[in-house]
């Protein structure tokens, strides 16, 4: 996760390692300029300098390899190449068998593809689609020994389809990976009324409630901050918004009753929320 | 800050003693008079300093003799330490948190130098200087997991991710507490956390499961475990059960505030970067009964928590033979008084 300081505020950006996992003295990533850019690729292509430093998260592992697979089968659609890179230079350290498939656009968004080929040789097959050339998901999964893995990492229509496929064909759920997803995804902005103390503290998009919370110097009981523990288990008494659980303690019941949030992990869809706080 | 390392035995004669400051730091687990089982875990983010809490992995004034007690259970039961061949990787990601967490939160005693992948490693306290290169066994005199472990306090479990489970693929265990069933490499974590009475019908493990999973890089969390055992022995496997299961038999009112001992387990987890596994951290502290109750606070808690304690828990914890005789001594300890909820000692 890079904090990009842009000219309308801070813009926390994740991207995907594609360097040497053992080469502590650097990291590296693959940014591609995006059209329609929010702001952060093109801020990185046009204004970054060298030597300026930026504040970079802990690297998380959105896409582990099972290790005990016999073959393993990486497939990546466009910029999601970038963590493919990674796995296949970690197979072939580790001498495993695999291949990688790789769709892209057309030749020149092919980045990357000559670093893949030094690292699986004749295993690595493009699809371009400028040239017509479609990656068959129900071919590529037909027939495959037992022991056999699929990692993919695209676009999220491309990711639906290849689970579908998987799943259609009879693969087992745990041998077909993509990425996912660690920390609650960010959301909208919303605002949390404390009923006791009749204060409002808005919750920006990028913050939990339970951090908006503590920044506005309540003190909202927490244990684990991952949904978990049920520490902060908070009443609600009044929602005009859509609820986003993401805990991992409330019941299907207390969830539907509306009556109960976990502020460390869960939020709601824009609007104000009003809490027994 | 010096830490003054004792010389003292876990086995035998049993001369494992704490220190004023070793009984202040002890991480007392109960912070109400009623105990609950429930998923106590929280950011292993450090610690008031002196605290248990304070670094990654704690160091404390036994290092020395329960490093020299492992070795000897080793010496006599190798298999206590093993390690899947897929798992290597994961060792080595654990030499490195372990060397590097020492090195920096105890100068005076760890130092680490590293130039590529030639590393070299010097442990004052054990007389250990080491130069290895990183990534290559052969360079070390034991496998990366036991080399390292050899050197650090508490037990180490690393579990290796996948099928939306976590399984037990390595294990350095040599003070496992009894109550525990024989821990196997190669175990799920549900298998292992099996037999706890209670924490299935609350939904304990299956949360304590999905949270791990999503254990990330650099944000540790750490929970308190407990039990009691019958003087400070660190090994009280069942492998060694005939060597100390009759000492349970053994306590008496004059000598139980001496040989009765709360052991409480500091686990922390770990994410580990390049191989995805998660070190699994058991850091086990012993304090006698008497040593405790010098705290009134402490005393007449632990009296309360032991005095009420469900059937089935004080069974599945190994005490039910030994403590009324544990509760009859602290109870000359309570005077009833309202405690404030709360770990501190004073
Ligand atoms: S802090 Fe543990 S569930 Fe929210």
């Amino acid at each position: 996760m890079l904090s990009l300081p842009l000219p309308g505020g801070i813009r926390r950006n994740p991207y995907s390692l594609v360097g040497d996992p053992h080469d502590r003295r650097k990291w590296r990533i693959a940014v591609r300029r995006q059209e329609q850019s929010r702001g952060g690729s093109a801020w990185l292509h046009e204004s970054a300098r060298e030597g300026q430093p930026l504040k970079v998260s802990m690297p998380a592992n959105l896409f582990p390899m099972a290790r005990l697979a016999r073959h393993h089968i990486l497939i990546a659609g466009g910029i999601g190449v970038t963590p493919i890179v990674s796995h296949a230079r970690e197979l072939a350290r580790l001498g495993h068998s695999f291949e990688v498939h790789y769709a892209h656009r057309a030749p020149e968004f092919g980045v990357l593809v000559d670093e893949l080929r030094q690292l699986a040789g004749g295993d690595v097959y493009c699809y371009v689609a400028s040239r017509n050339e479609m990656l068959d998901f129900r071919q590529l999964l037909a027939e495959r020994p037992l022991g056999t893995h699929a990692y993919l990492c695209g676009p999220q229509g491309m990711v639906e389809n290849f689970h579908q496929v998987a799943r259609d064909m009879g693969w087992p759920d745990t041998h077909v990976h993509s990425e996912r997803f660690l920390a609650p995804p960010p959301g909208e902005a919303f605002a949390v009324k404390l009923a006791r103390s009749g204060r409002e503290v808005a919750v920006p998009g990028d913050q939990s409630m339970l951090e908006a919370l503590e920044a506005a110097g309540a003190e909202p009981p927490f244990l684990c901050r991952g949904g978990a523990c049920g520490q902060c288990e908070t009443e609600v008494i009044a929602c005009d918004s859509a609820f986003q659980h993401n805990d991992l303690f409330l019941s299907q019941p207390e969830r539907d009753s509306g009556r109960k949030i976990m502020p460390c992990v869960s939020r709601i869809a824009g609007g104000c929320i009003t809490i027994n706080l | 800050m010096a830490i003054a390392f004792h010389d003292e035995t876990f086995r035998n004669d049993y001369t494992y003693r704490n220190s004023d400051e070793g009984v202040r730091r002890f991480p007392f687990p109960f912070g109400q008079d009623e105990y609950m089982y429930s998923v106590n875990i929280e950011p292993h983010a450090g610690g008031a300093p002196g605290s248990v809490y304070e670094h990654a992995f704690d160091i404390d004034e036994h290092y020395v003799s329960e490093c020299r007690d492992r070795a000897i259970t080793l010496e006599r039961d190798p298999g206590r330490c093993e390690s899947l061949p897929h798992m290597i990787d994961a060792e080595w990601d654990v030499l490195e948190l372990i060397m590097t967490s020492l090195a920096r939160d105890y100068p005076d005693h760890f130092r680490l130098r590293q130039d590529g992948t030639h590393w070299h490693w010097i442990n004052l306290p054990l007389g250990i200087e080491q130069s290895f290169v990183f990534g290559d066994a052969a360079t070390l005199p034991y496998p990366p997991f036991e080399y390292i472990t050899r050197q650090t306090q508490g037990d180490f479990v690393i579990l290796d991710q996948r099928d939306g489970d976590l399984w037990a693929d390595s294990g350095m265990i040599t003070q496992q507490a009894d109550w525990s069933l024989t821990f196997d490499v190669g175990m799920s974590f549900k298998e292992w956390h099996g037999p706890v009475p209670r924490a299935h019908e609350i939904g304990v493990f299956d949360r304590a499961l999905k949270y791990l999973l999503m254990l990330q890089l650099g944000k540790p969390v750490r929970r308190l475990n407990w039990t009691m055992t019958v003087n400070p022995r660190l090994d009280t496997a069942p492998e060694t059960y005939p060597e100390w299961g009759q000492d349970r038999a053994s306590v008496t009112p004059d000598n139980v505030a001496k040989k009765v001992h709360l052991r409480v387990e500091l686990q922390t987890l770990f994410r580990l970067p390049r191989s995805n596994g998660v070190l699994f951290s058991i850091r086990g502290y012993l304090a006698s009964v008497g040593d405790l109750a010098r705290y009134p606070r402490w005393g007449k808690r632990l009296h309360r928590v032991l005095r009420d304690l469900p059937q089935d828990l004080a069974e599945y914890k190994g005490l039910v033979r030994y403590k009324p005789t544990v509760v009859a001594w602290l109870s000359q300890q309570d005077d009833g008084a309202a405690l404030e909820v709360g770990t501190h000692p004073e």
